[in-house]
C-alpha cells in the first residue's frame, strides 16, 4: 500500500501559515480550479464519487449530506465545526495550527459547491490562539481576492466569519452548534427537521468538520476517482489520528485508512511506553467503546472497527498500559459527560449524575457488589433514550469496560480503595518526587 | 453546565469603556443576525472587566437590543465565562483521561502546594485563581497540560510549572499577556488597551502555546516545527 500524506504533507514547511507560504506549495489552486472545472453540481458529484466521509465522528458521506439541501432555497449556510471537544481529540487544532489556509480553502470550495454566501467557522473558546490565527488568515485571504465579492473573477461571493465559542462540549453537536451560533444556550434541537432543511436562521445549512473540509482542495485538484483509490472501499482517503496515552510519542499522525491499528501504535507512536504491555485502548474519542490488544490488527476502517464493537469516531486513539485502572478511566469519562450534559433531557441530566456518583464510590472502594447491577440499569435507561447522542455515549465506554474487565469492577466493590496498581494516580508526573 | 463560579466573591462595580462598546457594535455588524454577536460581545466584556459584571451584561443587552435576562441566560451556559471576579490569572488543569494517564493528578497536587490553596480558589496575593477541569482541552497528545489565561502549556514537569508561574506572575500589569480576568488586582491603567485582536495576542516571543521560551518539547514528531515569521497576530 502506498503511503499517502495529504493534509499534513507540507506541515513544517516555512511560512505555511501565511498566504504566500501556502500559495508557494500550491495553495489556493484548488479554489481556482473548482471554478474552472466544475459547476457546483458537478463538484458535489466529485465529492460523492470520492467516498469522503465526515471526520467529525459520525462518518456520514459528505457528498450525500450536501445533496440533501433543497433546490432553490436561499440563503444557505455552511458551518465548519471546529468545536473539537471530544476527549482525546486534538487533530482539528493541529490542522488549524499547522495549515490554516488549507482549511479556509476547503471552506470556500464547499461554499461554492453549496452556493453559500456566508460560511462560519465555529471554533471552541479554548482554542484562542487558533481563532486569532484563523482570523488573520481570513483577512489575508480576503486581501488576495479569495474571500468577498466576485472571488477570483468567478462571480461567486462568500464571506467567512470566524466565531469563537466559550466552553461547551455539546456545541460540537451540529444543532447545538447552530443554536449557539444564533446566540442561544447551545442545546441540541429535535431532528427532523435536519439542518439541511432548517438550520442556521431557519435556512438550509451544512455542518462539516475541519478535517472533512481540509480534504476538499485535494479532491478538486486530483479528482474524486483518485481519492477513492486511497484507503479502503468504504473508508476512503487518509485520516489524521490523535494518538495519546501511555505511548512513547504522542501526537498527530496522518495515515491512510486501512492500515492496521498496530502500525499506528508501534511505528508512528513508538509503541507502549516504558516497555510495558498494552492493557486496552479507546479508538474514536471519549465516547467510544474500549478495545483490547487482540484488536490491534484491525484495519483503520470505520466498518471493521464498528464490527468489533467500537468506532473510529473522530479519529482518536488513546492507549492504556497494564498499570491502568479501568474503573478510574471510566469514572473520568463519566464525570466528563456529567459536566457537559446540557440539561435539556432527563435521562442524560439525571443519568449522568447517578452514573458519576456511583463511579466515584466504586473507585473509592465503597460500593456494594449489587450496585454494579444498578450501574447497568442506569446505563440501560440512558442509552438510546436521550435527546441527543451525548447521553447515549456517556454509557458506551463504561459499559464496554465493565464487560471486558468485569473482575476489575467487582474487585473494587468494598475494597476500601482502588485495588489496581497505579490506582487513581494512573501515572506519575515525570520528574515529580 | 453552568457558568464557572469562582470561590472568590469580591465584587467590583465597573462600567464598560467606550472602546469595548465600539467593539460590541462592530461584532454586531459581522453577523446576519445581531443576536449571534452575544458570545463575542461577552468575550469583550470579560476581557475588559475580568468577569461578566452585571453592568457589562446589561450593556451587551442594550447594544444588541435584547432583554438582560436573555443575555444572562446565555452567559451562564458557557463554562469559560466568569460570573464573579477572581485572581489576576486563571489556571486550568485538564484531568480528563489522556492527561490523567500522563500525570495530571500530580500536576494538580503540585499546583495545590505551589499556590497554597485548593482547586477552585484564589491565591492569597490575588495573583492566581486555579482549578482542575474534567473538560478535555484538546492537548491530549502533549499531556499533561494546563491553560493559563488563554494560553496552553504542555508536557508539564514540576520545573516547567515553576517557570511558567514565575513568568506569568511577572507579567502582571503587562497587557500583552492574554488575561481572561483582570480586575481583582491593581493593574497598569487599562486606558489604552489596543483593540482585542491585538490585545489578546500573546507577545511574539512566546508564540507557541505549550513551550516555555527556549525549551524544546521532547518526543514530539512533526509538530509545531518552525512557526514562521510573519505570524504575529
Ligand atoms: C455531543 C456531540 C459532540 C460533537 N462534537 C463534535 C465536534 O467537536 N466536532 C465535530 O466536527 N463534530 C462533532 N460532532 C458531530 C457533529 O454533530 C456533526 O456530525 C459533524 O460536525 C458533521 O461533520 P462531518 O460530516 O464533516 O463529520 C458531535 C456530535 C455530538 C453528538
Ligand atoms: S485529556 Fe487533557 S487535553 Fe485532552
Amino acid at each position: 500500500m502506498a503511503e499517502y500524506k495529504l493534509l499534513t504533507q507540507h506541515i513544517g514547511a516555512d511560512g505555511l501559515q501565511t498566504r504566500a507560504g501556502y500559495e508557494r506549495l500550491g495553495g489556493y489552486q484548488g479554489l481556482r480550479e473548482v471554478f474552472r472545472r466544475f459547476t457546483p453540481e458537478q463538484f458535489i458529484e466529485q465529492v460523492k464519487l470520492s467516498g469522503l466521509r465526515g471526520r467529525g465522528g459520525a462518518g456520514f458521506p459528505t457528498g450525500t449530506k450536501w445533496s440533501f439541501l433543497p433546490k432553490d432555497v436561499f440563503p444557505r449556510y455552511l458551518c465548519c465545526n471546529a468545536d473539537e471537544s471530544e476527549p482525546a481529540c486534538f487533530k482539528d487544532r493541529y490542522l488549524i495550527d499547522e495549515n490554516p489556509h488549507q482549511l479556509i480553502e476547503g471552506v470556500l470550495i464547499a461554499a461554492y459547491a453549496l452556493q453559500v454566501h456566508h460560511a462560519f467557522i465555529y471554533i471552541r473558546g479554548e482554542y484562542h490562539d487558533q481563532r486569532l490565527l484563523l482570523e488573520r488568515c481570513v483577512e489575508e485571504a480576503g486581501g488576495a481576492g479569495y474571500i468577498g465579492r466576485n472571488i477570483l473573477g468567478s462571480g461567486f461571493d462568500c464571506e467567512v466569519i470566524v466565531h469563537g465559542g466559550a466552553g461547551a462540549y455539546i456545541c460540537g453537536e451540529e444543532t447545538a452548534l447552530i443554536d449557539s451560533l444564533e446566540g442561544y444556550r447551545g442545546q441540541p434541537r429535535l431532528k427532523p427537521p435536519f439542518p439541511a432543511l432548517k438550520g442556521l436562521y431557519g435556512k438550509p445549512t451544512v455542518v462539516n468538520n475541519v478535517e472533512t473540509l481540509s480534504n476538499l482542495p485535494h479532491i478538486v485538484l486530483r479528482g474524486g476517482d483518485w481519492f477513492k483509490g486511497i484507503g479502503t472501499e468504504r473508508s476512503t482517503g487518509t485520516r489524521v489520528w490523535c494518538v495519546s496515552g501511555h505511548i512513547e510519542r504522542p501526537g498527530c499522525y496522518e495515515m491512510e485508512n486501512g492500515r492496521p491499528i498496530r502500525e499506528l501504535l508501534e511505528e508512528e507512536a513508538g509503541g507502549v511506553w516504558q516497555g510495558r504491555r498494552l492493557k486496552a485502548f479507546q479508538p474514536g474519542g471519549g465516547s467510544m467503546q474500549v478495545l483490547l490488544p487482540e484488536h490491534l490488527d484491525l484495519p483503520l476502517d470505520m466498518d471493521a472497527v464498528m464490527k468489533a464493537g467500537s468506532s473510529l469516531g473522530a479519529g482518536a486513539m488513546m492507549f492504556m498500559d497494564e498499570t491502568t485502572c479501568m474503573v478510574n478511566v471510566s469514572m473520568r469519562l463519566v464525570d466528563f459527560y456529567h459536566h457537559e450534559s446540557c440539561g435539556k433531557c432527563v435521562p442524560c441530566r439525571e443519568g449522568t449524575y447517578f452514573e458519576s456518583d456511583l463511579m466515584h464510590r466504586l473507585e473509592a472502594g465503597t460500593c456494594k457488589p449489587e450496585e454494579l447491577a444498578t450501574l447497568s440499569d442506569i446505563c440501560d435507561n440512558m442509552n438510546g433514550k436521550c435527546f441527543c447522542p451525548l447521553g447515549d455515549t456517556a454509557t458506551w465506554f463504561v459499559m464496554s469496560a465493565y464487560q471486558a474487565f468485569r473482575e476489575e469492577f467487582e474487585a473494587h466493590c468494598g475494597a476500601g480503595g482502588c485495588p489496581v496498581r497505579g490506582g487513581a494516580r494512573t501515572a506519575a508526573l515525570v520528574g515529580a518526587s | 453546565m453552568t457558568g464557572r463560579v469562582l470561590a472568590d466573591d469580591r465584587r467590583v462595580d465597573v462600567a464598560l469603556s467606550e472602546q469595548t462598546r465600539v467593539e460590541i457594535s462592530r461584532q454586531k455588524e459581522r453577523y446576519p443576525s445581531a443576536r449571534s454577536a452575544i458570545l463575542p460581545a461577552l468575550w469583550a466584556v470579560q476581557h475588559e472587566l475580568g468577569y461578566l459584571a452585571p453592568a457589562g451584561m446589561e450593556e451587551v443587552a442594550r447594544i444588541l437590543d435584547l432583554a438582560p435576562s436573555e443575555v444572562q441566560a446565555v452567559a451562564t451556559f458557557y463554562s469559560m465565562y466568569f460570573q464573579k471576579p477572581g485572581g489576576r490569572h486563571t489556571v486550568m488543569v485538564c484531568v480528563n483521561v489522556a492527561c490523567a494517564l500522563r500525570g495530571a493528578d500530580d500536576v494538580v497536587a503540585y499546583l495545590e502546594r505551589a499556590l497554597g490553596c485548593p482547586s477552585g480558589r484564589t491565591t492569597a496575593d490575588g495573583m492566581f485563581t486555579w482549578q482542575s477541569t474534567i473538560e478535555c482541552l484538546g492537548a491530549c497528545g502533549y499531556a499533561p497540560m494546563m491553560q493559563v489565561d488563554h494560553r496552553f502549556y504542555e508536557n508539564l514537569t514540576p520545573a516547567k510549572i515553576d517557570a511558567i508561574l514565575d513568568r506569568v506572575a511577572g507579567e502582571a500589569g503587562d497587557d500583552g499577556h492574554a488575561t481572561m480576568q483582570a480586575v481583582a488586582m491593581p493593574k497598569a491603567p487599562p486606558s489604552v488597551a489596543p483593540p482585542p485582536a491585538e490585545a489578546e495576542g500573546p507577545p511574539s516571543d512566546a508564540r507557541m502555546p505549550g513551550t516555555v521560551k527556549g525549551e524544546s518539547v521532547p518526543g514530539q514528531k512533526r509538530r509545531r516545527r518552525g512557526r514562521p515569521e510573519g505570524n504575529d497576530l
